[in-house]
């Protein structure tokens, strides 16, 4: 399989796992490589599964964008992986997977990657009015601002966060 | 005073409602705002987000086993199936083998919960659109299927039953006789659902020609499941990628025609059928065993173990603070879950804790296409296609 991709579709690495194919590409070329894998008559993935987001906090490359495909005429998956920094935009591929168009909206609410030129970007989990990207490592998990009623005001009021006890994270890697 | 004849032009806007979060037809929290031109929908749009509860950051800060219960609890309508993609997931990081009996007892369960889902979403697709009584009936079958959840886990619902390295407990004395005793008259009650439904002339028409959606739309749109398996493509996990014991099990997939929700109706009751068969078979094939690894540092030591062994002890206490320590790895492991394609993307960096899992939820993309299914129908029918595509909300909202 290497050696087809090696020849026609640009990409910057291949790996192997034990069942599973990972191709590695550049943000600029990955709309062609979709393009390609999706209409080639020898892969036919038609199918997209899933995009999700990853945040390698502590690489030079921050985030890295996961795209599923899956072939039903062969029967196999490939998993295509990018990687951005903050400041890289990558392009939306909507115009060639048509439900790319929530899990872009998903990894855009999430973890703050912009897709350029998606017909719809706007938040799709989180509350209309949140700011912050969750998904991201930096973004503790109680958040900052908490939710409660006001009896006074009778409405629901957005205050900053205050719990009664530090949260209490358990590592294991220093055993004492 | 003289009307001009500008005075009649108006500025017309198409008319929005919104299809709330609250209604007893939108299957959880869903609000839909629907364009109407008349009763004939020209836009749906759905906002989700309403049960966000944040699964995926929340996994991150538990261990391997303290994260398997969030996964009951996103398709809380078919729990363990979710339980079973992530156990599959842990065990191929580490790459685990499993004993026979547990396999079996998975399948078993997994084909359980799959009767257990295609009873709800076809009882309440028929309460939605408006025959109330097969939800009733179908309600007590599922009370059924869930006393022999609580029999196998202590829980009716959300059972944390399958784990990675096999199965949690062992099955109780006289199970396996009760789930025969349940096959056997199941099959009448699905007569009597299907009497109900199927040659209905009410049902036929509000469901035949609803919801159409052709095969080469179905996989644009990332469909799976049933939703494929009604435009007409023989798709099925279970046989394109085996898993546990499916390949040496022998049962059909019913595929249909037309791509509409009549179609989908027909595949879930055969589903249903076709489950009670591969039940019937795993009730055969089931032999006695340990039903989770032995001696490994992966599971936690049985009862009797840990009152006799000192190291069983410590292998206890290790495993109930820190778990195990996966080592470096990503992995995508999907299964037939009675939805769809559900699947989990897990990346592990030698902790205790995942570093990332994501999890591929099918009502997700099935949801996505509601605009494209539902323009051209009226709002009536925008309540059959959700209830054709079997959306629960916790496995879209996470």
């Amino acid at each position: 399989m290497s050696k087809y991709f090696n020849n026609l579709v640009p990409i910057l690495l291949e790996q192997k796992k034990t069942d599973e194919h990972i191709l590695i590409v550049e943000s600029s070329r990955l709309l062609f490589v979709l393009n390609f894998l999706k209409k080639h008559f020898g892969f036919r993935f038609s199918l997209l599964s899933y995009i999700a987001g990853v945040d390698l906090i502590s690489f030079s490359y921050r985030f890295c964008v996961v795209y599923d495909l899956l072939s039903v005429k062969y029967n196999s998956r490939l998993r295509i992986k990018v990687f951005l920094t903050e400041i890289t935009p990558v392009f939306s591929c909507v115009s060639v997977f048509i439900n790319a168009n929530w899990w872009e909206r998903e990894v855009w609410d999430m973890f703050g990657i912009y897709f350029e030129e998606h017909p719809d970007l706007r938040r799709i989990l989180t509350d209309y009015g949140f700011e912050g990207y969750p998904l991201r490592k930096d973004f503790p998990l109680s958040g900052y601002l908490e939710l409660s009623y006001n009896e006074n005001k009778k409405q629901i009021v957005v205050e900053p966060l205050e719990l009664s006890q530090d949260f209490r994270f358990f590592s294991f890697e220093i055993p004492w | 005073m003289l009307l001009k004849k500008k005075d009649f032009f108006f500025n017309l806007q198409n008319f929005t409602i919104n299809f709330g979060p609250q209604h007893p037809a939108a299957h959880g929290v869903l609000r839909l705002i629907l364009e109407l031109d008349g009763e004939i929908i020209i836009r749906a749009d759905p906002h989700i987000g309403l049960l966000h509860r944040g699964t995926e950051k929340l996994i991150e800060y538990k261990n391997f086993l303290q994260a398997l219960p969030y996964f009951d609890r996103l398709d809380y309508v078919s729990m363990m199936a979710q339980e079973h993609t992530y156990s599959l997931a842990v065990e191929k990081l580490i790459g685990l083998k499993i004993p026979r009996r547990a396999q079996i007892i998975r399948v078993l369960f997994c084909e359980i919960t799959r009767i257990l889902n295609h009873l709800l979403a076809v009882g309440c697709h028929a309460m939605d659109v408006g025959a109330m009584t097969p939800f009733l009936w179908s309600f007590e079958e599922r009370e059924k299927l869930m006393e022999f959840y609580e029999r196998v886990s202590g829980a009716r619902m959300h059972s944390s039953y399958i784990r990675p390295g096999g199965v949690s407990l062992d099955l109780p004395v006289g199970l396996l006789d009760d789930i025969y005793s349940f096959i056997r008259q199941f099959v009448y009650r699905l007569d009597e659902i299907e009497e109900m439904l199927t040659n209905n002339r009410i049902w036929k028409e509000r469901l035949i020609n609803i919801g159409v959606i052709s095969l080469s739309h179905a996989i644009d749109w990332g469909f799976s499941g049933v939703m494929l398996r009604g435009s007409g493509l023989p798709w099925d996990l279970r046989k394109s990628t085996p898993y546990e014991i499916y390949s040496e099990l022998d049962f059909i997939i019913p595929v249909g025609v037309n791509g509409d929700c009549y179609d989908r109706y027909l595949i879930r009751i055969e589903e249903m059928r076709q489950s009670l068969v591969i039940i019937n078979q795993c009730l055969n094939l089931i032999d006695v065993g340990p039903i989770k690894t032995v001696n490994s540092e992966f599971v936690a030591p049985s009862r009797f173990e840990l009152k006799n062994s000192m190291e069983s002890v410590i292998q206890h206490f290790k495993f109930f603070t820190e778990n195990v320590v996966v080592p470096h790895g990503e992995t995508y492991c999907f299964t037939e879950a009675p939805k769809g394609e559900f699947g989990v993307y897990l990346i592990s960096n030698n902790t205790e804790k995942p570093y990332r899992c994501k999890i591929k939820a099918p009502g997700f993309g099935h949801l996505q296409a509601l605009n494209f299914m539902s323009t051209g129908h009226m709002i009536a029918d925008v309540v059959t296609i959700i209830g054709t595509q079997d959306i629960v909300f916790g496995e879209i909202d996470r």
